[in-house]
């Protein structure tokens, strides 16, 4: 195996065409999105970061549901895999999660005047932010791998089971955000940013799945030299104290 | 089932009576959210006609600060003393520990919401005693202790875990939070049109998540 590689690893093969795919589609996507898409009559060139916005939203939640199925896999089967595989995904969710926040405020700025403002999806998104921030935190503050893999499972359920309850909450609270663009028959939008946006989705997609497929090697990894680390120590002290018996 | 009632009713009574006999959590959470209700005093006007509606959010902040330092110490003296350890060997289900963990927390919680919520209805002169208010605050109670328990126990075992504990908790306890806030200010502002709504949610969200405590409970104190 090459240093500092994934070659040779299962599924290298095929990662790498999804790799070499995602950067092939974001660049159509980039082009898409700056070129082919018209300028919104109203908000004109700014509305063009919402073909990075929506799909970094869309998939950071996709990213989110991996990690609460790998919570799940991990509390019912115990095999460290399916661990591997929710801290993967919930860290590639956190950057797009903060993505979508520093976009977003990039967006509210000119649009609405604000660079935040408490409605309904800016809430959540900012909450699940912070629940996947404490994710992360409540695993480093563990020392011990196994229990912070059990407790970071628990949090991982808790959290994607709270975002609908969330949203909810907040939206009965206030709200201000653009409704679901897509969703109201197709008239709101002209075809051309449907398609745009739909490239620009399966782009980040892509992204995400190589993404997801090097991390959970390198978590992988990490654990593999945590435990040989592990067994040098005990082999160590064992020697220690024949040494020790022998004086 | 009567059986399981009982042991859970033993947990919490091992609560009580060791508090009963150290006196070490109730005064202090009881002082706090006073304390937190009258500093609440200097940051806003809580004079005004409008008084209703931040005055319910101060009332939560301090019960909920309050209930936040019991939920993390309760635990934690669990922890330190060993006596975890020993609930564990008992031969009972582990969510009956849990279960036996939250109703002493909540019995703490809800008396000081019995001394904190009539003085804050005194220091503001805000009608408190509103069957729905306190409806929405037992049930907000509920809920937060119920993640709390759960999460305090995680937190307990980790470096730092006085940090750890809110950071975990908060984010988590936000429905909660809105909905009670809501369904306070609602009542005390007098239009109660949506309060339904608010307890609903209440419901809903102290049924899904004390029902996953429960379940994944046992996974979190294994040793």
């Amino acid at each position: 195996m090459k240093q500092g590689s994934t070659r040779g690893l299962p599924g290298w093969r095929f990662a790498q065409g999804v790799g070499a795919l995602a950067g092939v589609v974001m660049a159509i996507a980039l082009y898409m999105a700056f070129v082919y898409a018209p300028a919104d009559a109203l908000q004109g060139d700014v509305q063009r970061i919402f073909y990075l916005h929506v799909p970094m939203a869309w998939v950071a939640f996709l990213a989110f549901f991996v990690t609460f199925i790998g919570g799940i896999g991990y509390l019912w089967k115990r095999h460290r895999g399916w661990d591997q595989l929710a801290r993967a995904s919930a860290e590639i969710g956190l950057v797009f999660t903060t993505i979508v926040l520093l976009s977003g405020s990039l967006w509210g700025k000119p649009i609405w005047g604000t660079w935040w403002t408490w409605d309904a999806r800016l809430t959540t998104t900012l909450l699940l932010w912070f629940i996947y921030l404490a994710y992360f935190m409540l695993r480093s503050y563990v020392s011990d791998p196994e229990r912070a893999a059990r407790y970071a499972a628990v949090l991982g359920i808790f959290g994607f089971i709270d975002v609908p309850i969330i949203y909810k909450s907040v939206d009965w609270w206030r709200t201000l955000h653009p409704g679901p663009v897509v969703s109201t028959g197709g008239a709101a939008m002209p075809g051309s940013m449907v398609v745009t946006l739909l490239v620009a989705l399966a782009a980040t997609t892509l992204i995400y799945a190589y993404m997801l497929y090097q991390r959970f090697w390198i978590e992988r990894t990490k654990d593999e030299i945590a435990d040989y680390h592990y067994r040098l120590y005990e082999r160590q002290l064992a020697r220690e104290m024949r040494e020790g018996a022998s004086v | 089932m009567r059986r399981e009632l009982g042991r859970i009713y033993a947990v919490a009574w091992k609560d009580l009576l060791s508090e009963i006999r150290t006196k070490e959590m109730f005064g202090g959470m009881a002082v706090f959210a006073l304390l937190t209700i009258i500093t609440f005093n200097f940051a806003f006007d809580l004079t005004g006609v409008d008084r209703a509606a931040s005055g319910a959010g101060a009332l939560w902040v301090a019960i909920s600060f309050a209930a936040m330092l019991g939920l993390g110490r309760s635990i934690a003296v669990e922890r330190d003393r060993g006596s975890l350890d020993g609930l564990l060997l008992c031969p009972v289900d582990r969510g009956v520990l849990y279960l036996g963990k939250l109703l002493s927390n909540l019995i703490f919680i809800l008396l000081v919401e019995a001394i904190s919520v009539p003085v804050f209805g005194a220091l503001y002169d805000l009608p408190i005693y509103r069957p729905t208010l306190l409806l929405g605050l037992l049930l907000g109670t509920i809920g937060f202790a119920g993640i709390g328990t759960l999460f305090a126990v995680m937190a307990s075992t980790t470096r730092a875990r006085e940090i750890l504990f809110p950071v975990l908790l908060f984010p988590v306890a936000v429905p909660v939070v809105i909905a009670t806030v809501r369904v306070a200010s609602m009542t005390l502002s007098g239009t109660t049109g949506d309060v339904g709504r608010w307890l609903n949610l209440l419901v809903g969200f102290d049924v899904v998540f004390l029902t996953i405590a429960f379940l994944v409970f046992d996974r979190i104190v294994e040793e």
